[in-house]
């Protein structure tokens, strides 16, 4: 069976006893690991997970599991599961019927990628600095999302995500190279790998600096992070309605320069999600002012607006989040960025990421694969490794931005790949609290 | 059916095979402000196989439970391994195991899945009932999370095993919001305590008895003062000492980011294997253990998901590392005797080198008496944020709470407490060591690494302790 017809099927087998909502993920995902320039962990899997939420009455449970030939049996502990729970005051119903839109970001090539095209890229990436130890993964999945509810709301889309994201190591520094797309014809080994092979090498001998605040040149990596922690802290319903988060609607409260938006049809993510809703394009932040909410269909009920299409698993608990964000680019090159700067220090990517204060978004973490003092706008050495703690609204604040780049691409984040495009971003001032010494 | 997938990798040209069935039940409650918010349950089954062939594992997944699906996946396995040789290394060695056939279950008293979910619904629900009743809690949380596994395990050399394996947990947060600040308390620690064993753990914990405490504290701290900035001496509560020991001891002595197979990811360590048996990584009272056979802990198992036995390895001994963790693979290429600690997240994944309980052991003395011995520090409690470097070196914790010690006594409540450090200059100022009747072993459920991404369960064995001449107080 298609996932659309087992979703089909999880309706039928709940009979009219509840409202309900399935989601049938199928397809194949494999991922070629190398480390020490070499292949050493090759996995792929069948993938299927079928999750259902029903609501009896107001009382709401959700199973999820991996059998096809115990659907019956999912059906009912669910049911039961419901029976056995208080009313939801929260639950807002099922999804009603409305059309999803087909982005065609389903490419037959990648979902049919065998483990030799993944080597082969491996191998380019490998082969671009052979004197260098490379380290990394290429991955294709072909997802489809099939899904049915009891309000006469289904469908079944499609998405297929090729990444190639490694290093190349010197003894003494690491520099990366990460690409993300729909079709891995667009993964081009050689090119990823010489550009991390130019970061590494450039970095091979860093010098420990005194921390301090910096301006900084932030590459796309470390902006997709900050993108990502604005949304889950920020921009999202749930906290806000919690006054957990920072977000005052209507407020300038980041630099003019700074836009960010989801949009749906130019990423990775499926066009709908997993409450059936279609994803919406949401502005965010318009040039430096606060002005819209991510919603799932909980969050919109509770403030009477609509869902705007971003419930995720575990959303009652967390709220919604946004998994095409873009942060808008500017008209910069990065050599323009960096020229133009003082001195400072232009960050390549950023690693381990957390939270120290959620509502006024102070954050700790560290630099990573390539951090480089920038004097008289010249690149003149690389630092060692800093820690920053660092509130990522301040840091964004008017008068904080001070040039955005003119690329705006597919980037790495703490949360993960191919949920952000961003551009690189020069910033007055960044909070550095710590080196290699401590 | 494990067997047949075993077969076919190896008529597919593999070296070695093995294979997992596994049947993973799960189910977590969370409650929210007088309300069940989530009530989740799932059931995963399905087949896994890897298959080593020169220097690659080729792992292939399937869902389906049939002796046809697992002979696909055999195949497909070896194939995948086949595949790798375009990008080849160094031959992987296997080191050499007791090759048994055995049982082992979870000692525990209650099936938590027996436990009607009403029960423990009324349970979480009434654990924020209870923690609104302190005014200025905005937000009271409270959960608790079950999972019972099933395994089969099936090796090329001759394993079988099965083992059925219990694991509970439960956690309550309160927090209060101010003007421009949010402060919150947890028990019995930040996302909650999980152990082996049955629904007896979420009664042991007691949630109720602790609610009024807990948000009461939430609210204080909006009231109190900052953590000071500087140097002096620091109290760790065990629970924010199982976390620093599981990121600047438990990632660092993995034998895989020794190795470099985990550099691009989660990265490598700082430790370097020449100098295992004579790295002083901290203070004489530094001794830490790698147990995976300590009763109720979190990373307790009968057999590794490579068929190894439980055991218990010396990590750090009178402050000299002398041991690190390691699967079969890893072990035979650094030379040491394989730990027994490569497990995976569920069928579907690759098995890789993971903590099992790595504990720092008890000194003697309580609490009390190493705060009477403290003439100017801090008392940090509960773990708020956490976050160190890809060679575990340089390290920043928050936590929820702190108390301001003077002269052998606990004063003002602090909050925003952090501190900073580089892990063997840390270790090297550790200079007390609460006794065993204060020894808890903490259990994180959430141990993310790999790619892609696994969560394992650990336990970190732990009881305050003191380090002298901390870097506390680091602001943004």
């Amino acid at each position: 069976m298609n996932p659309q017809e087992i979703a089909d099927r999880v309706v039928d087998l709940v009979a009219g006893r509840a409202e309900a909502h399935v989601n049938v993920l199928t397809g194949p995902s494999a991922l070629t690991r190398f480390a020490n320039s070499f292949i050493h962990q090759n996995v792929a899997e069948e993938q299927l997970e079928v999750s259902l939420t029903v609501a009896v009455d107001g009382r709401v449970a959700t199973r999820s599991g991996s059998r096809i030939d115990a659907l019956e049996e999912l059906v009912e502990s669910a049911l039961e599961a419901a029976r056995l729970r208080p009313v939801d005051p929260e639950w807002p119903g099922v999804a009603p019927p409305e059309p999803i839109a087909d982005f065609g970001r389903y490419d037959p090539e990648t979902a049919s990628a065998e483990p030799a095209r993944r080597a082969e890229i491996v191998r380019d990436f490998v082969q671009a600095a052979p004197q260098l130890r490379a380290a990394g993964y290429c991955s294709t999945s072909a997802d489809r999302l099939g899904f049915a509810n009891t309000a006469g709301h289904r469908g079944e889309v499609g998405r297929t995500v090729a990444i190639l994201d490694g290093i190349h190591q010197t003894d003494a520094s690491a520099g990366k190279a990460h690409r993300a797309s729909a079709r891995i014809a667009d993964l081009d080994g050689s090119d990823a790998g010489a550009e991390a092979a130019r970061l590494a090498t450039g970095s091979a001998d860093p010098a420990d600096l005194e921390p301090g605040r910096y301006q900084v040149v932030l590459a796309p990596e470390c902006v997709a992070t900050v993108a990502v922690f604005l949304a889950a802290y920020g921009f999202n319903a749930r906290a806000h309605i919690e006054d957990r988060s920072f977000v005052r609607l209507g407020s300038r409260q980041f630099d003019p320069a700074f836009s960010m938006w989801d949009d749906p049809e130019g990423g990775l993510g499926f066009p709908v999600d997993v409450e059936g809703t279609p994803k919406r394009r949401v502005v965010f932040v318009d040039r430096g002012v606060s002005t819209s909410l991510a919603h799932d269909r909980r969050t919109a009920g509770l403030l009477g607006a609509d869902s705007t299409g971003h419930a995720v698993p575990g959303g009652a608990q967390f709220g919604a989040f946004p998994t095409d964000l873009v942060v808008g680019p500017g008209d910069r090159s990065v050599e323009e960025l960096v020229g133009s700067m003082e001195r400072g220090l232009l960050v390549t990517e950023f690693n381990y990421c957390r939270v120290v204060e959620p509502k006024s978004l102070v954050v700790t973490g560290l630099t990573r694969n390539g951090t480089f003092l920038v004097e008289d706008g010249r690149v003149v050495g690389a630092v060692s490794n800093l820690r920053f703690t660092q509130s990522f609204v301040e840091g964004l604040a008017e008068g904080a931005v001070l040039g955005v780049g003119s690329v705006c691409r597919f980037a790495d984040s703490e949360l993960g790949p191919t949920l952000v495009r961003a551009p690189a971003m020069r910033l007055a001032s960044w909070n550095f609290t710590g080196g290699a010494r401590g | 059916m494990a067997r047949r997938a075993v077969e076919a990798a190896l008529a597919g040209g593999a070296d070695y095979a093995d294979a997992r069935v596994v049947v993973l039940r799960h189910q977590s409650l969370s409650a929210r402000n007088g309300d069940l918010d989530s009530l989740v349950d799932s059931e995963q089954a399905g087949l896994g196989i890897r298959a080593l062939h020169g220097s690659s594992w080729g792992f292939y997944a399937v869902a389906e439970l049939g002796n046809a699906a697992a002979r696909r996946a055999g195949e497909r396995a070896a194939e995948i391994a086949r595949a790798s040789a375009m990008v080849s290394g160094p031959k992987m060695p296997l080191a050499d195991v007791p090759v048994v056939t055995d049982r082992y279950e979870t000692p525990h008293q209650e099936d938590p899945f027996s436990i009607s979910t009403g029960e423990k619904a009324d349970l979480v629900v009434g654990v924020t009932d209870l923690l609104r009743e302190t005014e200025g809690v905005a937000l009271a949380r409270a959960g608790v999370t079950f999972w019972d596994t099933e395994k089969w395990f099936v090796s090329s050399q001759g394993h079988e095993i099965f083992q059925h394996l219990v694991e509970s947990g439960c956690g309550m947060s309160a927090m209060a919001v101010g003007e421009d600040e949010t402060q919150i308390r947890s028990y019995p620690q930040s996302f909650g305590q999980f152990e082996t064993g049955g629904y007896e753990v979420v009664r042991r914990w007691d949630m109720p008895s602790a609610a009024p405490r807990i948000a009461e504290e939430a609210v204080a701290l909006l009231r109190a003062d900052p953590c000071p900035s500087g140097e002096m001496d620091l109290i760790l509560e065990g629970s924010q000492l199982a976390l620093q020991i599981h990121e600047s001891v438990g990632h660092a002595i993995e034998l895989d980011r020794i190795l470099g197979w985990e550099a691009a990811f989660a990265g490598t360590s700082f430790l370097e294997l020449p100098n295992l048996g004579s790295f002083r990584y901290g203070s004489d009272l530094m001794n830490v253990t790698a147990d995976a056979t300590l009763p109720g802990a979190l990373g307790t198992f009968g057999y590794d998901d490579e068929g190894t036995p439980a055991q218990r390895v010396d990590i750090v001994r009178e402050g000299v590392w002398v041991g690190v963790l390691s699967g079969r693979d890893s072990a035979a290429l650094a030379g040491v005797n394989p730990g027994g600690m490569v497990r995976a997240d569920g069928y579907n994944r690759l098995p890789m080198v993971r903590m099992t309980n790595v504990g720092l052991l008890p000194g003697s003395g309580s609490l009390e008496e190493i705060i009477a011995d403290t003439r100017r520090g801090v008392l940090m409690s509960t773990n708020r944020s956490w976050s160190i470097d890809d060679k575990r070196l340089n390290f920043q914790f928050g936590c929820e709470i702190a108390w301001e010690i003077v002269d052998g006594r606990k004063g003002r409540m602090l909050k925003n407490p952090t501190y900073t450090g580089i892990t063997p200059r840390f270790w090297a100022s550790l200079d007390r060591v609460a006794g065993e009747e204060e020894w808890v072993h903490w259990g994180t459920p959430n141990c993310g690494k790999g790619q892609p991404m696994q969560v394992a369960h650990t336990g970190h064995s732990a009881a305050p302790a003191r380090f002298r001449n901390v870097r506390v107080g680091v602001r943004a």
